[in-house]
């Protein structure tokens, strides 16, 4: 295998690392309801307004973890 | 999603297939990997063997349940139907309903089952020997626990996600209902308690340990800070900065003696006691932002990061068993640990990891309102719970290379053990075992303890293990820091599970109340949610308070509890999944959940019985009542009591333990009776309506398993090609299969 394929396939799997991370992580939230405004052609909201929406939320759905 | 109904789901059907060659080589070599496996295991008595026996007897095991006997549940027995909406397609609002990739809702889903239940379990039942939590461990997960999750999932998707309580009034009846919804609640409460107890045990008397948990607060803190006003949404910025707090938290805790901190920071039990109360009662009113979802990060974080640690810290140590394969306590059931023999007290005790009931809370809670694929809840309810039931296996063996010895030395009770070496010394070689009271201390002092000796609830032991482990695999002389950081690890992940349980037992109790008083069910309404949160926490904090105090040990007491508990949970929850089987007229399949629930009401219902009724004080909670009686009327002290106080004390505990133990075993006979009656009807009219939402056709293409086949990738790029052209690109794209699929932009590495 040459060197330009090793790079490439380490680059992909980092970037499918930080696809992962930023999903679990509820970041990518923030990109999709930019996206999904984009193609409504409305006017996204800041994203401090965005993030205290899903702190109100949260407030509301307690989510528990086991024993 | 609505706008593209006219084009039909292409997902590739799951029809038959011959297997390949390459295959069919794989799974036979699997195959033998796990009958080698089991066979050292079963052969060796005497002489020790390395712990990847038993790792890789396991991992074949799941592999092997996954494939066949997984898929045949899914397939034939639940009939997943990858052309029927989910209520996350169908609902989908993007907060509870939310399409989600199977890969994302995996992490979720695991990391909200897995706690300290798989940790703390098996190190107690390890006072059995390695097999006997071996063998329950993977044939209990394979056959009851994981076909429990993966089946209240189905069934709860199927019902847009009801809860497990609502499903059985709905479909059992009200008196079923009642029964659940109280035994739910109590559950919970003695859930809470234990695991506290588990953490108070793990930090008193232990200035590290308390300087590093104390730290997390005002890290969790400032990470909420962060979050609300310096820089909303950077989740993964913050958690890394918190995590590197954390492990500088852990390092410092190393240094408070010359800080002179120690003596402020050598809390006792019931110090510790009065402190978790009132966390738990602030962390459960305050705003959810400042403490809760950034502890949650950091726990989660530290949940997956210790658990890949410690899979790769044992391969790499290949760590011999110092544990027998069966003790004699479990032969005599005259433990110091716990009482009562192998069968039931076993069963009971490793409850995660093998059969939980409380999984089914969270598989019909949270998670079937995610799933994007019907096809998609084998890998995400079976296999979460045999990813839960690895970390239990690992936990095992980890108290298995302990020195029995000093296992036993740190987990009796200190009425039994004196507290001191040399005490602790002669008590543990009554059990047998030989270790000097000077190799006691060497190993308090290796890792920076004062003592070790009666740590009872399993963190320390597990910590120590797990520092044996690490030491060995990683080298270097830092037993000290990995103890406490292993220390750390399970004391965060069971607060932020003791602040957010609060939270749910203060939702609950608004809820039911609001069915008579409306206005108390209000979550915003102050009165309502502080009054909650105070009953919540007085009642897991005053069974904690039992806990802490008790004069025979409070783990012993209370762990049993604990474990018939949760799996009298199991029991409601698969009584619930043979019900809906037969109401929908699949009685030949109903053996599928049958097998687990009638080996758990045997289990439950023995376990049950005798610490109700045994005539043997170490386990019948109301013999030990009459004997402590009987000797405080006859004017007597009886250890290890040491004054009358200790006597009532004792006395009162009992009566409260088995009083609780009747009440939640006659509950479950309610439901299970509610049931049969359920049962018999449906038998009879083969099958009845059910509260199963009617099929709407699914639009949406996504793989089924871990790994997409190739015909699930090019259908999904069909679907996705098809889908930009009606939606927009940029929505299409991070939706539905994710951008892994179709190597679509940014994700192709994630699909390996």
């Amino acid at each position: 295998m040459n060197r330009a394929a090793v790079i490439a396939g380490v680059r992909a799997k980092a970037r499918g690392l930080r696809w992962y991370l930023r999903q679990v992580s509820g970041e990518a939230k923030w990109d999709e309801y930019l996206a999904r405004c984009r193609a409504e052609g409305r006017d996204p909201m800041t994203r401090r307004e965005f993030e205290r929406h899903r702190d109100a939320h949260r407030e509301e759905s307690a989510r528990s973890s086991c024993c | 999603m609505s706008n593209v109904q006219s084009s039909p789901a292409q997902t590739p059907s799951p029809h038959r297939r011959r297997a390949s060659p390459l295959s069919l080589i794989v799974w036979i070599g699997v195959a033998v990997l796990g009958a080698v496996c089991w066979s050292v295991l079963a052969l060796s008595r005497d002489e020790e063997i390395s712990a990847l026996w038993v790792l890789f007897a396991a991992l074949a095991s799941y592999a092997i349940a996954y494939r066949f006997y997984a898929r045949f549940i899914a397939r034939r027995v639940l009939e997943v139907d990858a052309d029927r909406a989910t209520p996350a397609e169908r609902l989908e609002n993007g907060r509870d309903f939310d399409v989600t990739d199977r890969r994302v809702l995996f992490g979720h889903h695991f990391a909200a089952i897995a706690g300290a239940g798989p940790l703390v379990g098996p190190v107690l039942a390890a006072q059995m020997g390695y097999l006997p939590g071996t063998i329950w461990i993977i044939v209990g997960v394979i056959f009851a626990g994981a076909v429990q999750d993966m089946v209240v999932l189905f069934f709860s998707m199927r019902r847009d996600g009801k809860s497990l309580g609502q499903m059985v009034r709905e479909e059992i009846g009200i008196v079923g209902g009642i029964a659940a919804l109280i035994a739910v609640f109590a559950i919970m409460i003695i859930i809470l308690a234990v695991l506290a107890l588990v953490v108070v045990n793990a930090l008193a008397e232990s200035p590290w340990g308390v300087f590093s948990i104390g730290l997390t607060i005002p890290i969790a803190l400032f990470m909420g800070f962060y979050l609300r006003v310096i820089r909303p949404g950077r989740v993964m910025e913050v958690t890394a900065i918190g995590v590197v707090l954390l492990l500088l938290a852990i390092i410092g805790g190393g240094y408070v003696e010359q800080w002179g901190l120690a003596e402020a920071l050598t809390l006792s039990k019931e110090q510790l006691t009065l402190a978790l109360v009132v966390y738990g009662f602030v962390a459960s009113i305050l705003p959810v932002w400042m403490l809760l979802t950034p502890r949650d990060y950091l726990s989660t974080f530290m949940k997956v990061g210790v658990i890949v640690l410690l899979g790769i810290g044992l391969v790499v140590a290949s760590p011999m068993l110092q544990n027998d394969s069966v003790t004699s306590f479990a032969l005599e059931g005259d433990g110091p640990v716990f009482a009562g023999k192998l069968f039931p007290f076993v069963f009971i005790t490793i409850a995660c990891g093998a059969l939980s009931g409380f999984h089914a809370l969270i598989a019909s809670g949270t998670t079937p309102k995610m799933v994007a694929k019907e096809t998609q809840v084998q890998m995400i309810g079976y296999g979460g719970m045999l990813m839960e039931s690895f970390v239990a296996i690992s936990a095992l063996i980890a108290a298995s290379v302990i020195d029995p010895g000093l296992y036993f030395a740190i987990n009796s009770p200190a009425g039994a053990t004196g507290g001191d070496p040399t005490s602790a010394a002669e008590f543990v070689a009554n059990l047998g075992f030989t270790i000097s009271a000077a190799d006691l201390q060497g190993a308090a002092d290796a890792v920076e303890e004062s003592s070790l000796i009666s740590r009872t609830g399993g963190a320390p032991t597990l910590a120590f293990g797990m520092s044996l482990v690490f030491t060995e695999a990683f080298g270097g002389g830092l037993a000290a820091f990995w103890y406490h950081f292993a220390i750390m690890f399970e004391a965060l992940f069971i607060l932020t599970a003791v602040d957010a349980g609060t939270r749910v037992g203060r939702f609950m109790l608004q809820d039911t109340i609001g069915n008579f008083w409306p206005r108390y069910g209000d979550l915003s309404w102050l009165p309502a949610s502080w009054s909650a949160s105070a009953v919540v926490v007085g009642l897991w904090g005053y069974m904690l308070y039992v806990g802490v105090t008790d004069p025979l040990g409070g783990i012993n007491q209370l762990f049993p509890l604990f474990g018939i508990s949760n799996q009298l949970l199991a029991a409601i929850a698969l009584t619930l999944c043979v019900t809906l089987l037969i109401k929908h007229g699949k009685v030949k399949w109903a053996w599928v959940p049958g097998i687990g629930l009638v080996w758990d009401l045997v289990v439950t219902m023995t376990a049950s019985w005798q610490k109700v009724f045994s005539d043997n004080p170490a386990i019948g909670y109301f013999s030990q009542r009459s004997r402590y009686r009987d000797a405080q009327d006859a004017g007597e002290l009886l250890a290890p009591a040491t004054d009358q106080g200790e006597m009532d004390q004792i006395i009162y505990n009992s009566t409260l333990n088995g009083t609780l133990q009747a009440l939640f075993a006659v509950l479950v006979i309610v439901i299970v009776l509610n049931a049969l009656y359920i049962w018999f009807k449906a038998v009879r009219a083969g099958g009845l309506p059910t509260t199963e939402v009617p099929k709407a056709r699914s639009a949406l293409v996504a793989p089924a398993d871990f790994f997409a086949t190739k015909e699930e990738k090019e259908a999904v790029a069909r679907w996705e090609a098809e889908h930009r052209e009606l939606a927009s690109a940029a929505r299409g794209a991070g939706r539905g299969g994710g951008p892994g699929e179709s190597g679509g932009p940014g994700g192709q590495g994630a699909q390996r």
